[in-house]
């Protein structure tokens, strides 16, 4: 059974609407990632599922039940936010312990639950600090002990790591996810950050102006766009009008630039028939080398017009004939200068196919 | 040179603004029965004399209380007025606020006809309950504008994370929303306090007869004599009304360093 259900929902401001009808399940015991850019309506559907917004259309269910008429202190949700929205007059275990006071918890096992709390997020000797005595990063462990220490049925973060630095980020990421899988509640976390939702999730919806474009694992939404906007949305993809001339047991695709390219079926599953196509070719699958690619590999020769170093890796712009295309490859030694001449090389099963 | 003459200019603007003040605080201890210089020694005996005189204590005493009363209305409805202002979406809002403020903007003396008239209008007769109205209406202005300033300062998140967390709409406000905007609740109740406590041209429309206050008391001291009573009573004033805003203020420091925000 689905832990959250959005059945048909529709949220309207005014004359404009945020969340256009929305159906998405969300398994028991799953970390979910709302990942969209700002104004896509991702903060939009978490607040309903938190009751901080009442849904236009549709019903909310959490744990099976309806929950539209429910408010939010009656929903049993912990909700942490990007600016971590600790009580200031409060000291740490008494911001800890807030919603332990509102739940039949005696009293007796209140300092206990607090210090577990407190241990599981890697704090435990902060107890009598007051909030502003603390780093963001702690800040944000503290915000998320109070959200788990009345043991919720859902869990749902709102940015919650978009206040921190880049490197406190990474770790918090990491630390994040051990302590959703050591208690396995159900997580809903929003974010624009598409690394974060890779890296996190175990299903991911991509959402774009109000609507889901597509929901799947990490592997899939990234391996396998269900559109272009999910194509440049997570990594930088180059995306080709084609022409899909074979759609049976393989799927043959004809572009100007890369000629045939035979796409797996498995990668092209909303291409229907044969006709208008896009190829999409992510930017970290088309290598740049020197000499022509073996049999299989389709070849392609470029040229090499801006270098962006970044490191370990460096993200090309090349010109193929007409095409001007983006690659970005790990670097051996040195990365190609601008200039040189090159051949693009990509295995055809690194390609993908949409409906043009 | 430039500089030289604002300096002096500056300890001139200050001189006539405060010498008169400095000079009832000084008579006020001037032994001699005619308030005024030269002074012939250093005596009390013209605050024993307002201890002893019971006009002047029932009017201390009227202040006081319609002062307290004054600060517990008004800032109630102040918090109530700045949270549905701040807080939820209430047609017209720009409007309403324009309406709460509009009395400190409006000259006294017209707001003081207006509620007689008004009054008048209903048939009713004035009363201490009408002298308390005139002043939540004079005061209140000040409690919003104080209160609403710190509840836009107050992020909605600490609020959300409380509903979040179990506590319903009323115990959010008690536990979260008030303890964080006490420093302006207090300064707000001060404010009207101070305010009443001084109040003299509406208070002087709207007392109902055999009812003074301090300020009108004096008043009608100052028409009989110039008793150096007088200068006793001014200095309990300035006392009042000069040392409860300063000792709020300290207080409000000391919660907001121990709370912070």
């Amino acid at each position: 059974m689905s832990a959250v259900t959005l059945q048909d929902i529709v949220k309207r401001f005014g004359n404009f609407t945020a969340v256009h009808r929305t159906t998405l399940e969300i398994p028991e015991g799953a970390f979910l990632t709302l990942l969209g850019p700002s104004g896509c309506g991702k903060t939009t559907n978490l607040r309903m599922i938190a009751g901080l917004l009442d849904p236009s259309e549709g019903e909310i269910l959490i744990g099976g039940k309806r929950v539209n008429d429910v408010p939010i202190h009656k929903r049993n949700l912990g909700l942490v936010f990007q600016n971590y929205a600790l009580f200031p007059h409060k000291n740490v275990a008494e911001n800890v312990a807030f919603g332990l006071k509102y739940r039949d918890v005696p009293k007796s096992e209140i300092a206990g639950k607090v210090q577990a709390a407190l241990e599981l997020v890697q704090l435990p000797n902060v107890g009598d600090r007051y909030p502003k005595e603390l780093s963001g990063g702690q800040q944000q462990r503290i915000a998320l002990a109070r959200a788990i220490v009345i043991e919720p049925d859902v869990l749902l973060l709102d940015e919650p790591l978009s206040a921190l630095d880049a490197n406190l980020r990474e770790d918090m990421r990491v630390e994040l996810k051990r302590i959703q899988e050591r208690i396995g509640v159900t997580t809903v976390f929003v974010t624009h950050d598409q690394s974060e939702a890779l890296a996190m999730s175990d299903l991911i919806v991509v959402m774009s102006e109000g609507r889901v474009e597509q929901v799947g694992k990490p592997e899939e939404v990234y391996n396998t766009p269900a559109s272009e906007f999910v194509a440049n949305f997570l990594g930088a993809s180059n995306i080709m009008a084609a022409k899909c001339t074979d759609h049976g047991a393989v799927v043959m695709l004809e572009e100007p630039t890369f000629g045939r390219v035979q796409v797996p079926a498995a990668k092209a599953p909303n291409l229907t028939g044969t006709g208008a196509a896009k190829l999409v070719v992510r930017a970290e699958k088309l290598l740049l080398a020197r000499d022509p690619a073996p049999e299989g590999v389709v070849s392609v020769p470029a040229t090499v017009e801006t270098v962006d170093y970044q490191g370990q890796a460096v993200r090309y712009f090349v010109r193929a004939g007409e095409a001007q295309l983006q690659a970005i490859n790990m670097i051996d030694e040195h990365p190609f200068a601008a200039g040189d001449s090159v051949h693009l090389h990509l295995r055809p099963q690194d390609c993908a196919a949409l409906p043009g | 040179m430039g500089w030289q003459a604002i300096r002096a200019w500056t300890v001139l603007v200050y001189g006539f603004m405060f010498l008169p003040v400095a000079v009832v605080v000084l008579l006020s201890f001037n032994a001699n029965q005619f308030g005024s210089f030269p002074m012939t020694g250093m005596s009390l005996r013209w605050f024993e004399e307002l201890w002893n005189n019971d006009a002047v204590m029932r009017a201390f005493r009227t202040s006081i209380v319609l002062g307290l009363m004054t600060a517990v209305i008004s800032t109630t409805l102040g918090i109530l007025a700045s949270l549905a202002l701040v807080r939820y979406n209430v047609p017209g809002r720009n409007a309403i606020t324009t309406l709460l403020i509009a009395p400190i903007l409006v000259p006294e003396v017209v707001l003081a006809v207006a509620l007689l008239l008004f009054l008048n209008w209903l048939g009713l007769s004035k009363s201490f309950a009408l002298l308390l109205a005139g002043h939540v209406i004079f005061t209140l202005p000040f409690v919003i504008l104080v209160v609403q300033a710190r509840l836009v300062s107050i992020k909605r998140d600490v609020e959300e994370a409380a509903l979040s967390l179990g506590a319903s709409p009323v115990q959010t406000f008690f536990a979260v929303t008030l303890p964080l905007m006490l420093p302006a609740v207090a300064a707000g109740a001060l404010f009207a306090f101070t305010i009443s406590f001084d109040d003299i041209t509406g208070t002087l429309f709207w007392k109902p007869g055999g009812v003074e206050t301090v300020p009108t008391q004096i008043f009608s001291m100052l028409r009989n004599s110039i008793s150096p009573e007088i200068n006793a009573l001014g200095t309990v004033m300035i006392v009042m009304t000069v040392g409860l805003p300063l000792l709020g203020a300290a207080v409000a420091r000391k919660l907001a360093m121990k709370g912070g925000s």
